[in-house]
């Protein structure tokens, strides 16, 4: 269904959403940023630096989130060989990285008035270190050879194999004794966040999830141009 | 309904993946010490042998057994099951406080006594508000 789909529709239709998810965008993150940083409470025991996981947590969920979905991708793309899934995975991981250098170094951040220390070598941030690297090889994979076929390849197999760490991020704080506190936000068991913080959290992870969508549509844009331009007519 | 090739990469992919999976919880199981970022106070009076190198110890800070004189702070680490007293000398981070979690880091005396180079508060999952805590603490 997928290879019909012809470049000049989608970029049409691209254009039209892209201004459409940016207006949302902006309203959202402002929403967002008012809430997290003046109308939600300070914390009983951490004051006004819990305001930093109004952005450390939605970015470590969209990281995780966006590398979950091109592993998936990826698993299309080696037993399908659809080209037009390496456009969207590819374009898709750009804003994961960056979100996952920005859960990186505002735990960074966070860490040193809280815990004592910038940086701790334990189980849950070293696995999102490692998460970071996972997505490093992913971009350098279209890098390292001019090849587009092999470089979907290798970057392919890089994310599938990168999938295997994603549990190991999630569940690291409950498997081993780690300095990272356990997840807050629940499906299963009780959430421990009071309401009034988890509502800012809530709309900065959707306003983060929009930004994402805005980058996306804008690589994936970029590069139906570059198959236009070499003449092709679907994908 | 997918021709042979296609599910014949499927298998392989798959097959790489879960025999990855398997690989990689091998090595966690094997390397289990090493993973975890601390001790407990039990795990420390089950050692069988005292290590001399650095190592980091964690658990809850006893309920008033904080000391401090001069530079020097003292103080127990318990896990509800077995201490272990800590000594050390320097700032402590904000959230180093009785009740709430602690990770020492440092060396042995003895299985009882332990000099920490270096305290790191770990604290918990809960966020709220300070009246939201004011108002738990009256309803108990």
């Amino acid at each position: 269904m997928f290879n019909y789909l012809k470049p000049n529709n989608l970029l049409k239709i691209i254009n039209k959403t892209q201004k459409f998810v940016f207006i949302i965008f902006l309203v959202i993150i402002s929403i967002g940023l008012v809430e997290a940083l003046i109308l939600s409470p300070e914390d009983y025991k951490q004051s006004d630096s819990v305001r930093i996981m109004y952005v450390h947590v939605p970015a470590a969920w969209i990281s995780l989130g966006i590398f979950s979905l091109i592993a998936v991708l990826s698993f299309g793309i080696l037993v399908f060989k659809n080209k037009n899934l390496s456009l969207i995975t590819k374009s898709l991981s750009p804003s994961g990285f960056v979100f996952n250098v920005i859960a990186l170094v505002t735990g960074s951040i966070w860490g040193k008035p809280t815990w004592g220390t910038w940086w701790a070598w334990d189980a849950r941030i070293t696995s999102m270190l490692l998460l970071a690297f996972f997505y490093l090889m992913f971009l350098l994979s279209w890098r390292v050879t001019d090849d587009e076929k092999k470089a979907v390849k290798i970057s392919s197999y890089i994310a599938i194999i990168g999938l295997i760490n994603v549990p190991i991020i999630k569940f690291s704080v409950e498997w081993w004794s780690t300095l990272h506190q356990p997840s807050s936000v629940n499906i299963f068991t009780e959430t421990s966040i009071h309401a009034s913080m988890l509502l800012p959290l809530g709309i900065m992870t959707a306003a983060f999830a929009l930004f994402s969508l805005l980058i996306f549509l804008m690589k994936y844009n970029t590069e139906l141009i570059k198959i236009k331009n070499k003449g092709l007519d679907r994908l | 309904m997918y021709g042979k090739k296609v599910k014949l990469r499927a298998i392989f992919i798959l097959s790489i993946f879960f025999s990855l999976i398997l690989i990689v919880f091998l090595v966690f199981k094997s390397l289990e010490e090493n993973v975890v970022y601390f001790k407990s106070p039990t795990e420390i009076k089950d050692l069988t042998e005292l290590t001399s190198k650095k190592i980091r110890v964690g658990g809850m800070v006893k309920e008033k057994s904080i000391n401090v004189n001069q530079s020097e702070v003292n103080f127990v680490i318990t896990d509800f099951k077995n201490e272990l007293i800590v000594n050390y000398s320097g700032s402590v981070p904000n959230l180093f406080e009785e009740g709430k979690g602690v990770v020492a880091e440092g060396f042995l005396k003895d299985r009882n006594f332990f000099t920490a180079v270096k305290i790191l508060a770990k604290h918990d999952e809960n966020y709220m508000p300070p009246e939201v805590e004011e108002a738990i603490k009256e309803s108990n």
